[in-house]
């Protein structure tokens, strides 16, 4: 029995390039083996197939489709095959040049004898950079499932984009199926997968489309993961974004990101974090924006009945600063840990600076800040709109060394923002707005519970905070912040 | 490159991949339509006809013509049409 399985010539193959001096090493070797009437080698050649020079029967792998397949990550590699007849089926393979081995794994005394014992072989090009998604769409099992859109040979491809309706008003980057690919190895998640259901059509939005987006928006992979929970977030029915995109009101989608991703992804948190020049703010931000637009179908004019709207409404995103370890983050507040990776939305709009460089107190800061709030939607109503307080470091550096914490100043804002309704209904101070007379006896704050966020971000010098209003449907009946795991 | 000419839409493909047409008008009664003149021969004879037409259903004609029918009519005269009408018909003579 062990005689006859013996006597079967065994089979093999070889992948290799020229372009790597271990394949070009061994060449004395596949001769050997392809003279060897004892076994079969097929060999194939990733580069060059008059490699090696004079050898019959070469096989030009140069598509890099056996490579593929085979999923070569090294060269040389060679394969024993179980059995003639099923090309297919792989024994075991060896890769690089270990003389031992070689000469165990062909079963050849002597193979390769006059080279050195040991050279560690060259990446297979099937591992070049960016080269995996290429092989993976020419090659690989259908991932994308999104209707091709075939432009005319005259068209510009900006301005298709432009003409289909997919901007925002600026170019996007053409979501070509190469750019999608290597936006979905962004994130281990299947492409097919349904996040949910996007508003206002309330269509089902995979993966897939959240990847076309975020392609257009000018995101890098590596901020995928942190787009496909923004998307997570805003679906949220706590988050209201059906409501929010229709509303009359300014606002929009505010995104704040926490934990070590930042970092990871080179998020800004720092000198103009709110504003422009840092990809990942602004991409991220945008990303969200299109998938409303183009999967959900939400666009000004249509169910977008925005009056002004606010130029957050391009891209709002930004990162907390979490420099001070003993003054909770944004995250933490809403229970998750410091090493947690965390995207918060708010509804919210436009930026409204507190400028305060006179106090050195917390007292006199928090007073200062609280008489600010009182502008969130109109200085007469209260508990409509949340608002989140954006604390720049020069003014948390005056709380930290008064002795406050974050919850310090909580209070003492809640406390600031207690009013006699008498002063703020409507007619009072002869001005018509305000909340209805019934809260005249009343004593009303500003925010209603967990009404009002504190967050801190910016460059290290300036003491101007800001104020980012919410919306004037904030609570239960509307949006609420939405907190989401990335 | 394949790449170049191909895209994936990110839409939730709720509409024809063709570029969208504008929405039409519901009715021309009452409408500005733009008759455009390519400054082909005939090409008058042939508007006069269609703006008797267009006059009897209610809609107020404007006159256009572009300097040569060889050309694209020059961005002053496509804004100006746009700016003040609700539609516009461009006469071939052909």
């Amino acid at each position: 029995m062990n005689q006859a399985l013996e006597a079967l010539p065994a089979n093999y193959v070889l992948v290799v390039k020229k372009d790597c001096p271990t394949c070009t090493l061994i060449e004395p070797v596949i001769r050997a083996l392809a003279g060897n009437t004892a076994l079969s080698l097929k060999v194939y050649v990733q580069d060059d197939p008059s490699f090696p020079a004079n050898l019959d029967g070469v096989i030009d792998d140069s598509s890099l489709e056996y490579s593929y397949q085979r999923e070569i990550e090294v060269v040389p590699t060679l394969i024993r095959l179980t059995d003639g007849n099923d090309a297919q089926s792989e024994e075991s393979r060896i890769y690089g040049w270990d003389k031992e081995q070689w000469q165990s794994f062909t079963r050849i005394e002597g193979l390769g004898a006059e080279l050195v014992n040991f050279k560690p072989g060259c990446g297979s090009k099937t591992q070049d950079p960016g080269m995996s998604e290429v092989l993976a769409l020419r090659f690989g099992r259908q991932i994308l499932q999104a209707r091709c859109v075939e432009l005319a040979e005259a068209e510009d491809i900006m301005e298709a984009c432009y003409d289909r309706g997919w901007s925002d008003g600026l170019p996007v980057v053409p979501p070509t199926p190469l750019r999608v690919m290597r936006m979905l190895n962004g994130s281990a998640r299947d492409a097919a997968e349904i996040v949910g259901k996007a508003p206002p059509d309330n269509v089902p939005c995979t993966i897939e489309k959240i990847a076309i987006n975020a392609v257009m928006a000018g995101c890098k992979p590596e901020y995928f993961p942190v787009v496909i929970a923004s998307v997570e977030a805003a679906l949220q029915d706590r988050f209201c974004m059906h409501g929010l995109l229709c509303t009359t009101y300014f606002s929009s989608p505010v995104m704040i990101v926490n934990g070590p991703i930042i970092k990871q992804i080179g998020m800004n948190s720092g000198i103009n974090a709110l504003g422009q020049g840092n990809r990942a703010n602004a991409t991220i931000g945008r990303a969200l924006q299109l998938i409303i637009r183009n999967v959900g179908g939400g666009v000004p004019g249509g169910i977008d009945r925005a009056n002004m709207g606010n130029p957050g409404k391009y891209t709002y995103c930004f990162a907390e600063d979490e420099v001070d370890e003993n003054w909770q983050s944004l995250a933490i507040d809403r229970g998750f840990e410091r090493k947690d990776s965390v995207i918060s939305l708010f509804a919210g709009d436009g930026l409204q600076p507190i400028l305060d460089q006179q106090s050195r107190t917390p007292q006199s800061l928090a007073k200062s800040m609280a008489m600010s709030l009182r502008s969130v939607a109109h200085t007469k109503l209260f508990g409509i709109a949340d608002a989140i307080l954006v604390v720049c470091p020069e003014h948390r550096r005056v709380f930290r060394e008064g002795g406050w914490n974050k919850e310090d100043l909580r209070t003492a804002l809640y406390e600031e923002l207690m009013t006699p309704g008498a002063e703020i209904i409507r007619g009072a101070n002869d001005i018509a707005e305000g909340m209805p007379a019934q809260l005249k006896d009343k004593m009303l704050n500003k925010f209603r519970d967990d009404g009002l966020h504190i967050v801190t971000t910016g460059g290290t010098a300036g003491m101007f905070s800001a104020i980012i209003g919410g919306w004037v449907a904030s609570g239960e009946r509307g949006s609420q912040l939405t907190s989401q795991k990335i | 490159m394949q790449s170049t000419t191909t895209l994936l839409d990110p839409t939730a493909e709720l509409q024809s991949a063709a570029r969208q047409l504008l929405p039409r008008l519901q009715s021309i009664a009452g409408a500005t339509v733009g008759l455009l003149d390519i400054s082909k021969p005939r090409g008058k004879e042939f508007l006069d006809e269609v703006q008797k037409h267009l006059e009897e259903a209610g809609a107020k004609v404007k006159r256009y013509s572009k300097p040569t029918f060889t050309r694209v009519a020059p961005t002053e005269l496509t804004q100006k049409i746009s700016v003040e009408c609700d539609a516009v018909i461009e006469g071939l003579a052909d």
